[in-house]
């Protein structure tokens, strides 16, 4: 397969950044997509041009680190797929595709493809977590029972992979449901009762403080969300918020 | 051989532990907020080591190479957590997971370590759930348990396919809490690129931040690498593409010893190579064994015909179809273990049967689970005489309930629907044994150099068993690590900061910095990952699922010849003083150079077939490793010399088995 | 009455150019003012709450489509006289502020979080048309208000407007007469129904979208508010349109 690459240039933060066409071939309808980047990248270093900087590890869908806006979408044109689990079969020969560094105030770019999302760490250290410290005495693990639903919806905001797909996709670049599904995974334990109301106001301060748009519930976050988390999570944090908002001393 | 002392408390073993604990010298914490300390890397070990650390009250600089203490390779592992809980009141025990992991270890770990392993596991869960970690549960809320290979228990504790996400999110979240109370100052997009001694003990590391580009020196009064395994010398493996061995081989070059470095995991379920510029390799769950039958066309011409595309699969009529794990294990069948069951499907494929294009692929075959299941669902329906198609789908829906998300992430990476054709399978690199030598502390070679996770050597042996890397990693970062780096530092109370301004850490700046320039400044034309693909493909020849004597000479010698044409060949484009993952790659893939040869010396001298070790000399008339005790019951601990890897010597610990008696693994 | 309203507006106005110094332009601070989250639950409250203004409006406006002069003189001059109602429109007048003024504070905080645009952006993959342009629909609905304040509700209040005796001698202004000379000019009646299609699209991601704002969420509930919300976004601005419609064409 061949194809026409439209890839986003930026020397660093201070640089305008500008769009760079270039073509690649020898494609095989089994790559990934950063596969085919790989293999942009040592044309690159052949011809002299300074190959293309993107985020990637684990390759398998999990680490949350590959991050590409293709052709306007968060990830590429796949559902339920990070950039690195999607396949060249997915487009056709001779396709021109357009890729793009995933783009918010709060996500300034590094480098090319890479962007800093260290704000997600931040918004994690305002309150995502249960405060306990390591302990060979805590009570036994079976102590209380947690209803399987419960545990079932907590375990399904927990598998967000912290890739920034909501906040690219979004077009107010809005971190609701990143920060949602962390406040919904505690918030549905009984672990993360005692310190509930603090943690929603507080990781909400922080997601504000970093510069993120607002939820204007377009969904789209939920669509593109290579988890599948759902918005329901944006409505419980909503609840919770309100809550603490009302009783909090 | 005296700077071999592992260190191991006396008395019985199910003592050692709590009396060592409780003889342990303390730090007040006064002067715990005088002591800094160094964790590398970020995974399940280091993240759980630098937030109990920090929660202790020392000062901790963690380091990361991902933009994200959260994204670790930990992260990836999917089937669970083992734990002596007996929740499911099967008779489990702290001694039986203790006595399988040493047996499951082929018997070439340390005793003392693995039972102390086992004692904190039922810690390890409390700890988690109270983290608000979400493991599965039961309707009546608590919490679910399965089996996994090589026991007889359920003490796996799991979250779906994502286990290791949950995990590492737990450790991630009380490494972010104190990250916020400014216990932990974190380091990410930081590689370790030297380890800095002062009179002889480890006392700082020189970090590349590799957004700018610069060196940065740090000191501490302890280092603990917490930096993973280094299965991508192969280049091809499960780990992720920024996994490396950088830092331990830096630690190992300054006086770290490497221990078992040729114990490498092979596991058996993973997706085939599909083509030259396949970059990784993913994983499907071991659980897969439970349900698919293995085979391969019993005939070459049929094997050949498969492989042109002329015929498929399901036309293959069973009495032309070779079940080989079922013929040559009826014991255990497709359940062997996972280094039988993938020099297994290796042997077949270099006899000529494999079935993908590049002919080292076996198929996985669902048709008699759906089959079963779907028979099974019709008479619970109470349908007599139901349609093949009947059956077909119902038992379609009943594999779809247990492995649904597995086979749609096969579906999504091969384009096949392994409901209807059988899925391709090849082993693959997965999880090093082998690592750097730590006594009972986690204290390696190096005075105050620790080693945790699987970046040590001591826990799994030749052969890990499925869930007990999580395991270890939380063991080793949560209930060991915080109590014996305490021993350490004890002494250090009164040793004041550490300056970054003395000589040591002049030197190894310059000594890094001078690696990269040279790098930078070579006049080759050649990319990094070519080499490390070439690297990839003699490791995975020479010293992968089958060792012989004479390849792996030829491998060290290739290997040798390699390294020297990778530098002068070598190109690296781009600046210093810049964001550059080529430059990142050079020096790692550097470091891969040198262990790999270690490796193969290791494989070479170890005359014994032992776990994933499987050296062609030994093995039974029916092609079965063949042990030997009397003379290599030991951990080969090699120590750097003469600045070639080559060279490297030998220092013996002798492992002493006074709990479980050694007895030959049989599975027939 | 009409000194009465200015003031309140230029209080709400002073309230909010105070407050502009705490909160600017990002929202920074915790609580029920000044968070991002407050911001949407006064949204989507004020918003709710002009759509049961919709709905009594629609309900007050039905005699025109019946002809019936009496009724709709009677009904506009209880609306502007009755001293409960005259309260409640002061909250409806505060809603309309604090709505559009909310609404244009998120809009600019929202292009400020993505200053550097996308060369390539493909919306329509993944959320419907009406949910990314709300504050385009809701300018437009502003406008409409405007003008449509302007024709009536001003010259209710302060416009030279014909008298009309009802059967029993009692003398209202006739606002129906203005109204239906109003929708008998062509111009004025389509600009109605376009504004009227406006905010069904408006509504018609917005009803829903304010009981998830507000977190009012549930499995067994929100499928029958969604669709209740799509009732309403297509009959109540689809009733309205119907009327000068009714009155061009008769």
């Amino acid at each position: 397969m061949k194809f026409t690459l439209n890839v986003w240039r930026q020397n660093g933060p201070q640089d305008k950044g500008r769009m760079e066409t270039y073509q690649v071939d020898q494609v095989s309808d089994d790559m990934s997509f950063l596969e085919m980047i790989d293999v942009l990248n040592e044309q690159l270093i052949g011809q002299g041009i300074d190959p293309v900087v993107f985020d990637h590890d684990c390759r398998e869908g999990i680490c949350g680190m590959c991050s590409m806006f293709i052709n306007g979408e968060a990830h590429g044109p796949g559902r339920g797929v990070t950039t690195c689990q999607l396949h060249m079969r997915e487009f056709s020969d001779g396709d021109t595709i357009t890729i793009e560094p995933f783009r918010a105030k709060a996500f300034p770019v590094i480098k090319d493809l890479m962007v800093d999302r260290s704000a997600f760490d931040r918004i994690i250290q305002a309150g995502g977590y249960v405060s306990v410290n390591t302990s060979g005495n805590l009570p036994d693990a079976n102590a209380t029972p947690i209803e399987k639903p419960d545990a079932d919806a907590a375990f399904d905001a927990a598998t967000c992979i912290g890739c920034g797909a909501c906040v690219a996709t979004c077009k107010n670049a809005s971190a609701m449901l990143f920060t949602s599904a962390k406040v919904s995974q505690f918030a549905l334990l009984p672990q993360g009762q005692v310190e509930a109301a603090d943690r929603v106001l507080n990781m909400v301060k922080q997601m504000d403080l970093e510069g993120f748009g607002n939820c204007t519930n377009t969904g789209a976050c939920e669509v593109e969300c290579p988890k599948g988390i759902s918005i329901e999570n944006i409505a419980r944090m909503n609840r919770e918020y309100l809550s603490a908002s009302l009783t909090s001393k | 051989m005296s700077t071999l002392n592992a260190h191991i408390p006396e008395g019985p073993i199910a003592e050692k532990w709590t009396k060592h604990k409780a003889k342990i010298p303390l730090v007040s914490p006064a002067n715990k907020r005088q002591i800094d300390v160094i964790v590398v890397g970020t995974g399940l070990a280091g993240s759980s080591a630098a937030a109990s650390l920090a929660e202790l009250g020392y000062n901790v600089k963690a380091f990361c190479f991902q933009d994200s203490p959260r994204r670790a390779h930990s992260i990836a592992a999917q089937g669970g957590i083992n734990a002596a809980k007996n929740y499911q009141n099967d008779g489990d025990s702290t001694f039986r997971l203790f006595y399988d992991t040493i047996k499951g270890g082929d018997y070439r770990s340390r005793e003392a370590n693995v039972h102390r392993l086992a004692e904190v596991s039922a810690n390890i869960i409390d700890q988690c759930v109270a983290q608000g970690v979400p493991f599965a549960r039961d309707y009546g809320g608590q919490l679910d348990n399965r089996s996994f290979g090589g026991v007889q228990v359920s003490r796996t504790f799991y979250a779906k396919g994502q286990t290791g996400q949950q995990l590492l999110l737990g450790a991630y979240s009380a490494l972010s809490r104190q990250i916020a109370k400014g216990r932990v100052k974190m380091y990410a997009r930081h590689e370790m690129v030297d380890l800095v001694l002062v009179d002889g003990k480890a006392r700082g590391i020189i970090a590349r931040d590799l957004v700018s580009g610069e060196l940065e020196r740090h000191s501490a009064h302890a280092v603990l690498l917490c930096t993973g395994g280094y299965g991508n010398v192969f280049y091809l493996s499960t780990n992720a593409m920024g996994s490396n061995v950088t830092a331990a081989w830096k630690a190992h070059r300054k006086g770290a010893f490497m221990a078992n470095p040729c114990f490498t995991q092979i596991h058996p379920t993973c997706i085939p190579v599909s083509g030259h510029f396949q970059s990784k390799l993913t994983l499907m769950s071991e659980s897969l064994r439970n349900d698919g039958r293995i085979w391969v066309p019993k005939k070459k011409e049929d094997a050949e015909a498969i492989r042109a595309g002329k015929l498929q699969p399901v036309q293959l009529a069973e009495e032309d179809r070779d079940y080989y794990l079922e013929r040559r294990y009826p014991a255990f069948g497709n359940l062997v273990p996972r280094d039988v069951a993938s020099r297994a499907a290796k042997e077949r494929c270099d006899a000529g049967h494999g079935v993908n294009k590049t002919g080292e692929a076996v198929y996985l075959d669902f048709a008699s689970a759906i089959e079963r299941y779907g028979k099974e669902a019709a008479h619970v329906q109470g349908l007599h005489q139901p349609s093949p198609e009947k059956i077909r789908e119902l038992g379609e829906a009943i594999v779809e309930s247990k492995y649904g998300n597995l086979f749609q992430m096969y579906e999504k990476i091969t384009a096949q629907n392994p409901y209807k054709t059988p899925m391709m399978i090849y082993p693959a690199v997965h999880y090093t044994m082998g690592g750097i030598w730590v006594d009972y502390n986690l204290m390696t070679t190096v005075p105050g150099l620790f080693a945790l996770g699987e970046a040590n050597f001591s826990d799994h042996g030749a052969n890990r068993l499925g869930a007990s890397a999580l395991m270890q990693g939380l063991a080793d970062g949560y209930f060991v690590a915080p109590y014996t780096v305490g021993t350490y530092l004890a002494d250090d109370i009164r040793t004041g900061k550490i300056s970054t301004e003395l000589p040591e850490f002049e030197e190894a700046e310059k000594a890094a910095r001078e690696r990269m320039e040279k790098f930078l400044t070579n006049p080759g034309t050649t990319p990094v990952e070519v080499f490390h693909r070439e690297l990839g493909k003699i490791m995975w020849d020479q010293c992968g699922m089958a060792r012989n004597e004479a390849g792996l000479k030829q491998a060290i010698a290739d290997i040798r010849a390699l390294r020297e044409r990778f530098y002068k060949e070598v190109k690296v484009p781009g600046k210093m003083h810049e964001m550059n993952p080529e430059l990142d790659k050079a020096g790692r893939v550097a470091d891969f150079l040198e262990l790999g040869e270690l490796m193969c010396l290791d494989a070479l001298s170890r005359e014994e077939s032992c776990g994933g070790h499987f050296r062609e000399e030994f093995q039974s008339e029916e092609g079965e490793a063949v042990r030997r005790d009397d003379e290599f019951a030991y951990v080969a601990a090699w120590e750097f010399s003469d600045q070639d890897p080559g060279k490297a010597k030998l220092h013996k610990e002798a492992l002493v088995f006074e709990n479980v008696k050694l007895i030959t693994r049989s599975y027939k | 009455m009409g000194f009465a309203f200015i003031l309140c507006c230029a209080s709400l106005g002073q309230y909010f150019c105070d407050n502009l110094e705490f909160i600017p332009f990002m929202a920074t601070s915790r609580g029920l003012f000044g968070s991002s989250l407050a911001r949407k639950y006064w949204m989507a409250l004020t918003g709710l709450f002009l759509c049961s203004f919709l709905v009594v409006h629609l309900l007050g406006n039905l005699p025109l489509l019946t002809g019936n002069q009496e009724t709709f003189n009677a009904y506009a001059h209880f609306m502007t006289t009755f001293p409960l109602i005259k309260a409640v429109s002061y909250l409806l007048y505060g809603s309309i502020l604090l709505h559009t003024f909310d609404g244009l504070m998120l809009a600019r905080q929202n292009m400020a979080a993505r200053p550097a645009g996308y060369v390539k952006y493909h919306g329509a993959a993944n959320a419907n048309w009406s949910s990314r342009n709300m504050a385009l629909l809701g300018t437009f609905t502003l406008l409409f208000l405007i003008i449509h304040m302007k024709s009536f509700w001003y010259e209710m209040h302060w416009g030279n407007v014909p008298m009309y005796t009802d059967a029993d001698g009692a003398v209202y202004k006739d606002l129906y007469t203005i109204t239906v000379a109003a929708f008998e000019q062509i111009w004025y009646s389509l600009f109605y129904v376009l504004a009227m299609i406006s905010l069904g699209f408006h509504l018609w991601h917005g009803f829903a979208s304010a009981f998830q704002t507000m977190g009012w969420s549930h499995p067994r509930y929100t499928p029958i508010i969604r669709a209740f919300g799509y009732g309403f976004s297509v009959l109540v601005p689809a009733t309205f349109a119907s009327i000068p419609l009714y009155i061009l064409l008769t």
